[in-house]
């Protein structure tokens, strides 16, 4: 087997791994800041 | 304990730098493959973490659904020792013994059935309540995350050495696909469902499709599949240093998958909170807008799910 044409498939797993991961953790950082958001509303709405 | 985060993410940062440093530079070339093969190191231990955190929401199901009275909480009790014990005992049978698949042997087979059993009564103690389900959805969202990898890794792997993408029939390939759509239903049902039922619905649909994971681990045991052969046992043979690097790996990735977990657990446990504050706060609010505005008390905006 070409071993250059065999380390494409080699990165690209490797990228597509760390690409999945990355916008997973992404997204809770997303929701998190938008869930604390909502509860400081909450908090100062509740304090009124 | 959110100051041992940082602490946890900066090892685990470095155990994974070391695991990609042994899986590229260290590790054997193989023989057959060439470098292509250092995938492994990727596909592997993303296809265990998944299975173990699977498992784990099966678990935590199986426990939220047998908490729901005190009678069915005693007897799953019993039921888990029994078959810890069955389990822990039956493999050193001679009859049974010659039943197993080369390479499975009985001490693993018990090992196995005692971590079952101790996991189960160890999320129990930890976890009590409403934890469970947090714990349920945590672990099946995460372990989508690693199903993904293992279905996106594997026909990158499979496209340079079998020569195809994706082998049609094959059982490994088939039911792990169907595993990963399981859990992907279970998220969706959690997702859009407001019916009061749904942790319970949710947690009987967990259940019964943990029962697909065994089917994929042992396909490979019990089938002729396109799909290699078990690394370990199962009448596969690796070169240690292989098999070194393999778990070093998998020790970076369950670092990972732990650290993921508790940001989830976390985020899971603030969303619920966020609910109940909502539902708290409709409640107080008066029905008349004008009495609203008079009171001083803002409306409040659809908040996030």
């Amino acid at each position: 087997m070409n071993s250059a044409s065999s380390l494409k498939f080699l990165y690209a797993a490797y990228i597509a791994t760390w690409t999945i991961h990355v916008l997973y953790i992404g997204s809770l950082v997303r929701r998190y800041s938008r869930l604390r958001q909502r509860k400081k509303e909450l908090d100062r709405a509740r304090s009124r | 304990m959110k100051r041992v985060f940082p602490i946890l993410a900066v090892l685990t940062a470095l155990l994974l730098g070391y695991a990609f440093y042994q899986a590229m530079w260290v590790a054997p070339t193989d023989a057959l493959q060439g470098d292509v093969y250092r995938i492994i190191y990727y596909h592997v231990p993303s296809a265990w973490t998944a299975f173990l955190l699977f498992f784990i929401n099966f678990i935590a199901s199986v426990q939220y659904l047998a908490n729901a009275k005190p009678s069915t909480k005693r007897a799953a009790k019993w039921i888990v020792i029994a078959i810890g014990v069955v389990g822990a005992v039956v493999p050193f049978i001679p009859q049974v013994q010659q039943q197993l698949p080369t390479g499975m042997y009985p001490s693993s087979v018990a090992t196995t059935f005692l971590i079952i059993a101790g996991l189960y009564f160890l999320v129990g103690r930890y976890f009590p309540g409403q934890s469970l389900d947090v714990l349920a959805v945590t672990t099946a969202e995460v372990g989508v995350v690693f199903c993904t990898i293992v279905l996106i890794t594997g026909p990158i792997w499979a496209r340079p050495v079998w020569g195809i993408w994706w082998a049609p029939g094959d059982i490994r390939l088939t039911s792990t696909l169907v595993l990963w759509l399981i859990y992907v239903s279970y998220l969706v049902l959690r997702r859009f469902s407001d019916s009061a039922q749904t942790q319970k619905l949710a947690a009987v649909l967990a259940v019964f499709g943990a029962l697909d994971v065994p089917l994929v681990y042992f396909s490979i045991w019990f089938f002729r599949t396109q799909h290699p052969q078990p690394v370990i046992g199962g009448g596969g043979s690796m070169d240690p240093r292989m098999l070194h690097v393999l778990l070093i790996s998998w020790m970076a990735f369950l670092c990972f998958a732990f650290l993921v977990c508790w940001s989830r657990y976390g985020l899971e446990k603030l969303r619920r909170e966020v609910e109940e504050a909502e539902a708290l706060e409709s409640l107080l609010e008066p029905a008349d807008p004008s009495e609203r505005t008079s009171k001083g008390r803002v409306p409040l905006s659809r908040g996030p799910q």
